[in-house]
């Protein structure tokens, strides 16, 4: 980003000779330099002069440019700002560039993209290693600078909601949104009365794009919703317990009475896979191509629908299944069970990975948030509780519903919806990566029946829910992520585009086995096989090569050599090394201390006697 | 020639003169010579005592003085000692060899006194023995071969920066050749142009004539240095400031120098009275303002009195204290200060904290506090059969409080009774005890500093007599302070749980009010959820007076000695409860869902009820008994190696004895602290994911010594769909890249910018080896 053209990288050394020779064009502001440089009137004769001027400047331009390109140390500086050169640098116009160096990018968007977690304290380390420390440090920021700065492609701003003065949003009902917002926007918000075939169950595909919808007597349909085109519309003649997208809008997997079926957008039947059978919930996990399914039976069942295999068919010991959700974060599949308790789990392990105690009665709904850090709960003791997933597994907040919640949904910028009955709640958060605070509803809405499924659309600001009259499609102003991705998740995109990522999607497929807690870890080096294997080493050099051998004193010359200075050499560098410890350990001290003294307030000299 | 004497003395110098004056005449006689030369000092002493016996004694006499003159410090002379026979010896006993000494060359040159004028001879001297030796010569061959090693590393040494460079290049490019730009610099193409046109040399002559301005109006760099620079007055103004800074801290470190050298103790300890005065009036003032504040207030208390606990000192070891236990004995002032500071001490051991651990420590820490009391002061308390002012007024303290928090109709219940209930409904919740505790210690403070005003007013017998006046005052105050103190208590808990409801999930608001306030709206459809309710409702009503009573349980730790693990358990479950059963604040919501007149739904919604009401505490228990079971699975199991009937009779119905089986049981290791430990609602599972593991990496990479070293390189991930393009593409770039199709040759002198100069050098290198 450098606004400064450079000034002949290869300036061959004729150039002297050739403007002898040549003679250069005047040009009105080399008559202004050399008016302002001697204050004499132009004259031909002042052009030599003025070159011989310019050109000390051109080899130390290039030379610094040489040597930045040279040097292993990649000039990434701190702040973005202290790029600046402090001197204005003249370009070849002579007009000063008032903006030098490359634009700031501000801190906490760089920020954002920093991934090395600098809180934990290494140990100390040689020069070659910290050296290789640095220089990945500095190429993470360099590459987070990079990303700051295309942040500016993220055109879009989310929507939002405000009352006037003291106005609580949650009064404000879905006509008056309605009548607010665009034509566009308003066209968003539809209702499908299908009292018909019974309450529904909903999933929008990944891209936001598609809807597709189930209704308890085996009515199954798929449509883009956005421009209301049905793609297809079947009745299986069978319950229907849940439906959902596959990696695409073009496959759709319906759990039904007996066995989970897969249609296509056609809504031809393609698959029947019996040995998934009494499919209660499905869940579908992108990156894996996993399909998660929960049964009546208690198995949690995974199948890989990138080669129909069955991954992993795991009993939970804990009844029939009907609660099921996805961590999107790290791809763990959350189960409610009727003794209040949520149970994690991976494919790769038998057991779950983790099991929470929430609720004193059953757990009658669970939902995690696109980033992984809060899991919303409900329970039948008519309880809302707020997770922290992060480790604690602690409650954050708590609420008392009049009727507890049959139904939550995250958005994907972290708003909560709620299904009680036949009326669906929305509660924001403060900021994006807050936890949504229970004290005030965002938004609530009537539907003319009871809740059945809930789903945040993604990329548009929209909540599908399905209820026993149908489909109701209300507007959350701020619940969806502005800005899609073209690349991963378009809802523009052209089946050649699809088919494309769909490739692309299959190669960067995730294995299964690596669902984990922290998937993190696996950025982490295997400890205990490496202490293992370098105690083995040991075990078979019968030393240990790493340890530094006991300082020997050399014997020296001249009786100086004497027990007595052998010893003394010996003590004093073993002292040395104790004060070398000791001082390091007092180097980490005074941030202790630091941290424990009360902020603000004068220091007075009496603080020393306070106990 | 050997002579083996050691005693020097004048018989032996006899007998080497006569040694002497015999070799002399022939060698010969050698043999015999040395015969009689060893016999001759067996004769001696009578021939010289027949020659000179008064001399030889004087003699004597005078070394006898001078070996003990030598015997201190400076003029002590080296005592000879003869290890060989040689023919001068003097009387002195200074002879040229065998003395240790060696003769330095400058030796020779000191003169009997010493002169400065000989130390630069002296120096040269020694200057000349310093010098080495010289070397031998080398070999022609060899001084060939390092001349020419020479010149060939300095000439090698010139392409270090190249190898250097390229050694830590990200990329090389293969063929090397220099990049030949397509496009000329700009220079050149504006350099090279000429207005040709008439029109473009026009508007040229137009420009130059208007001399436009085309430089940017921007200021120069001395007119912004002169905008920069400060004017005078604020100069001065600032200089003023900062003198003014300087002069007051000069003063205030001053002062505090001088009020740290005050060594009076009586000041000292006025100073943190009054200081821990201030500091409560003001926590008092804040708690009204600012009852979060006060919170944190109340936590830096809380860190000033662990500081205290820390820190306080033995209690009876220490001088003062003993100096006390020595009075107390006679001087009733000496034996209250002495158990005022035990009080203290006691109070301050106090450790605050639910966890179930902290009960048994209670225990253990009042049993050591216990011996520290010195026997002689309890001695003279029993003697004295006089209610003890401290134990009287913590113990009926202690009753009073427990007979107030009670209900009036509960008052003449004993408190006895009330110990073993208490210890049925189970322990306390952590905020409240804390409450209590600082309650208590602000009580107790109170109550101290009344009693210190109450002290010097009555005489000893004055108090006799009106114990009993005492005793109801005392009622009287503490019931009061009971008053406040449920009120403040009730504040304090709505402050804390605001603060604290975010970490325990612990909502705010309307605690005490019963559950059935909170929900209008389903009170009439839900009549089962109403006593639901109200039974948690009833639960959390009844913690406070847990809490108390589960005060008074940690005071007298006689009292839980029998049931720990009991007791260990069940707190367990009431932190679970508790976790559970926090009763949240009721949402108030706009759009209360519609009951369902539909019969099926309420049908099951009374099941569901009744599920609920049935449900709770099993739940709680069910999945203690699981995480039981999971920790006990996660431990490593104990190897039993015993051999039945081995060493000792076997058969049905016996088994091998207890000390066999300790002696060959081996422990499971101790494993590391499982992760959910203080976690009361989470199983975790410990177990590694073996399909995981097996991607993470297991060696470390050649520089690296500790793993975390490592991690920190790779922790940022690389990937299209985390980085931006460019620096992708960067990241990810080969080390080396080369042109298909094309040769590539070694490095030259001009691939690097070197000059035909340096070629030669390299010729110099190829021509020289042989």
């Amino acid at each position: 980003m450098e606004t400064v053209p450079k000034l002949g990288n290869n300036v061959p050394p004729k150039k002297d000779k050739l403007q002898g020779k040549k003679k250069k064009p005047r040009r009105y502001w080399e008559e202004e330099t050399t008016q302002t440089a001697a204050g004499a009137s132009p004259g031909p004769p002042r052009k030599r002069k003025r070159n011989r001027e310019l050109r000390p400047q051109k080899p130390k331009n290039t030379h610094s440019t040489k040597k930045s390109r040279i040097s292993k140390k990649p000039q990434v500086p701190k702040k973005p700002r202290e790029r600046r050169s402090p001197g204005p640098q003249r370009s070849l116009s002579g007009a000063q560039d008032p903006f030098t160096g490359p634009a700031p990018v501000p801190v906490e968007v760089v920020q954002k993209f920093c991934r090395i977690d600098k809180s934990k304290k290494l140990p100390r380390s040689e020069t070659k290693i910290r050296s290789r420390l640095e220089a990945a440090e500095a190429q993470e920021e360099e590459i987070s600078v990079k990303a700051a700065r295309s942040e500016l492609l993220l055109a879009e701003e989310p929507g939002f909601l405000e009352g006037e003065d003291g106005e609580d949003t949650a009064k404000i009902c879905q006509a008056d949104i309605v009548e607010a917002v665009d034509i566009a926007s308003a066209a968003k918000h539809f209702d499908l009365n299908l009292r018909q075939f019974g309450p529904y169950r909903l999933n929008y595909s990944r891209t936001g794009r598609h809807l597709a919808f189930g209704g308890r007597r085996g009515h199954v349909a798929a449509l883009d919703w956005v421009t209301k085109k049905l793609m297809c519309e079947i009745n299986v003649m069978e319950a229907v317990r849940d439906i959902r997208f596959l990696h695409s809008e073009a496959l759709l997997a319906v759990a039904q009475n007996r066995w989970l079926h897969i249609y296509d957008n056609q809504g031809i039947e393609l698959h029947c896979i019996r040995r998934c059978d009494r499919i209660t919930q499905l869940e579908f996990l992108p990156f894996h191509f996993l399909l998660a399914t929960a049964s009546e039976t208690g198995f949690l069942t995974y199948l890989d629908v990138s080669v129909g295999k069955i991954v992993a068919a795991l009993n939970a010991r804990a009844g029939r299944l009907n609660i099921m959700t996805q961590n999107p974060y790290n791809a763990v599949i959350h189960l409610g069970h009727s003794n209040g308790t949520v149970s994690l789990w991976s494919p790769a392990m038998k057991e779950p990975l983790a099991k929470i105690l929430c609720h004193r009665g059953g757990v009658r709904a669970v939902a995690v948030d696109s980033t992984g850090t809060h899991m919303a709960t409900s329970g039948l003791d008519h309880q809302l509780k707020i997770f922290d997933l992060r480790g604690t597994f602690q409650p954050l907040s708590a609420r008392t519903l009049p009727q507890g919640a049959g139904h939550l949904a995250f958005s994907q910028r972290g708003l909560l919806a709620a299904g009680m009955g036949d009326v669906v709640n929305i509660w924001a958060g403060q900021g994006k990566a807050s936890p949504p605070s229970l004290e005030q509803p965002y938004l609530t809405h009537r539907l003319s029946g009871h809740v059945h499924g809930l789903q945040f659309c993604p990329f548009e600001d929209v909540l599908g829910v399905g209820h026993s009259g149908g489909i109701t499609s209300m507007l959350v102003p701020g619940a969806a992520e502005p800005n899609f991705d073209g690349l991963e998740s378009n809802p523009y995109r052209s089946r050649k585009q699809r088919q494309e990522w769909e490739v692309k999607a299959l190669l960067e497929k995730v294995p299964a086995e690596l669902i984990c807690l922290d998937p993190r870890a696996l950025a982490e080096v295997d400890v205990i096989s490496l202490e293992q294997e370098e105690k083995e080493r040991l075990e078979r050099l019968g030393y240990d090569p790493d340890t530094k051998p006991p300082f020997q004193p050399k014997p020296k010359q001249k009786g100086r050599s004497s027990t007595a200075s052998l010893v003394k050499r010996k003590r004093k560098v073993m002292d040395e090394e104790h004060r070398d410890k000791v001082r390091q350990s007092l180097e980490q001290q005074p941030q202790k201390q630091e941290k424990a003294k009360p902020m603000g307030a004068r220091p007075s000299a009496l603080d020393r006697f306070v106990r | 020639m050997s002579l083996s004497a050691s005693a020097p003395g004048p018989c032996e110098i006899q007998a080497g003169e006569m040694s002497s004056s015999r070799a002399a005449k022939s060698s010969l006689l050698a043999l015999n010579q040395q015969g009689e030369l060893e016999d001759l000092p067996r004769d001696y002493p009578l021939s010289t005592s027949e020659d000179e016996g008064d001399s030889g004694g004087e003699r004597k006499h005078q070394k006898l003085l001078e070996a003990i003159s030598s015997l201190d410090g400076k003029n002590r002379r080296k005592l000879a000692e003869r290890s060989e026979a040689s023919p001068k010896v003097s009387e002195f006993s200074v002879n040229s060899e065998g003395s240790g000494e060696k003769l330095v060359l400058s030796d020779l040159l000191e003169p009997v006194k010493t002169s400065s004028s000989l130390a630069a001879v002296k120096k040269q001297l020694n200057r000349v023995k310093s010098k080495k030796t010289v070397e031998l010569p080398l070999h022609r061959e060899e001084i060939h071969r390092e001349v020419a090693f020479n010149k060939t590393s300095q000439v090698l040494s010139k392409w270090d920066p190249v190898a250097q460079k390229n050694w830590q290049a990200e990329q090389l490019v293969f063929p090397l050749s220099k990049q030949q730009s397509i496009f000329p610099p700009i220079e050149h193409v504006v350099s090279g142009w000429k207005a040709r046109t008439p029109l473009e040399q026009e508007i040229f002559n137009l420009l130059h004539k208007n001399k436009q301005p085309v430089t940017d109006p921007l200021l120069t760099p001395t007119e912004k240095a002169s905008l920069k620079a400060m004017s005078l007055e604020e100069v001065k103004m600032r200089r003023a400031e900062l003198q003014r800074a300087r002069a007051l801290q000069s003063y205030y470190e001053a002062r505090a120098r001088r009020e740290k050298k005050i060594k009076s103790k009586k000041y000292h300890k006025l100073l943190k009275k009054g200081k821990a005065k201030q500091a409560l009036k003001e926590f008092e003032k804040l708690r009204k303002v600012n009852p979060a504040a006060a919170l944190e207030e109340l936590e830096k208390l809380e860190k000033a009195r662990m500081m205290e606990r820390m820190s306080l000192k033995p209690q009876n070891s220490g001088k003062w204290a003993k100096s006390k236990a020595v009075m107390a004995k006679y001087d009733l002032e000496a034996r209250q200060a002495m158990q005022e500071q035990l009080a203290r001490n006691k109070e301050l051991m106090q450790k605050i904290q639910v966890a179930s651990e902290s009960v048994e420590e209670e225990g253990g820490a009042e049993e050591e506090g216990e011996p520290f009391v010195p026997d002689v002061v309890n001695e003279v308390q029993v003697k004295a059969d006089r209610p003890n002012p401290w134990m009287f007024r913590n113990h009926s303290g202690d009753t009073k409080e427990a007979e107030v928090q009670g209900d009036p109709e509960e008052l003449a219940e004993p408190a006895a009774q009330e110990a073993p209930e208490s210890e049925e409904e189970g322990p306390v919740v952590a905020e409240e005890i804390l409450l209590k505790e600082f309650e208590e210690r602000r009580s107790l403070r109170q109550k101290s500093g009344l009693n210190q005003i109450a002290k010097p007013v009555g005489s000893q017998e004055a108090k006799d007599l009106s114990s009993q006046e005492v005793l109801s005052e005392l009622r009287a105050l503490s019931q009061k302070l009971n008053r406040e103190s449920h009120q403040s208590r009730k504040q304090e808990l709505s402050s804390t749980r605001t603060v604290l409801a975010v970490q325990r999930g612990e909502p705010s608001g309307e605690e005490e009010e019963p559950l059935l306030l909170q929900r209008p709206q389903r009170a009439r459809t839900l009549d089962e959820l109403e006593e639901l309710g109200k039974e948690g409702c009833f639960q959390n009503k009844e913690l406070p007076r847990a809490a108390v009573e589960g005060q008074q349980l940690e005071r007298n730790p006689s009292n839980h000695l029998g049931v720990p693990k009991e007791k260990k358990r069940k707190e367990q479950m009431t932190d679970l409860q508790n976790l559970l059963t926090t009763k949240s604040p009721s949402m108030k919501s706009l759009a209360v869902p519609t009951t369902v007149e539909e019969l099926e739904d309420e049908e099951r919604d009374q099941r569901q009820t009744i599920k609920e009401a049935f449900a709770g505490d099993d739940v709680i228990r069910d999945f203690l008994k699981e995480k039981r079971e999971a920790v006990e699975a996660s431990k490593p199991k104990d190897v039993d190696l015993t051999l039945p009937g081995w060493g000792e009779w076997g058969g049905v119905g016996l088994k091998p004895s207890a000390k066999k089986r300790r002696r060959f049981l081996i422990k499971g290791p101790e494993g590391p602290p499982r992760k959910d430990k203080n976690l009361p609602n989470v199983i975790l599972k410990e177990k590694q994911n073996i399909h995981a593991v097996a991607h993470q990496v297991r060696m470390l990479p050649y520089p690296f010594t500790h793993h975390q070293q490592f991690e920190r390189t790779i922790q940022a991930p690389i990937g299209s769909t985390w980085d931006p393009q460019r620096s992708f593409q960067k990241l990810t770039m080969p080390k080396v890249v080369t042109k298909p199709g094309h040769i590539i040759k070694p490095i030259k002198a001009e691939d690097v910018g070197y000059r035909s100069s340096s070629r030669s050098d390299l010729s110099v290198v190829q021509r020289n080896p042989k």
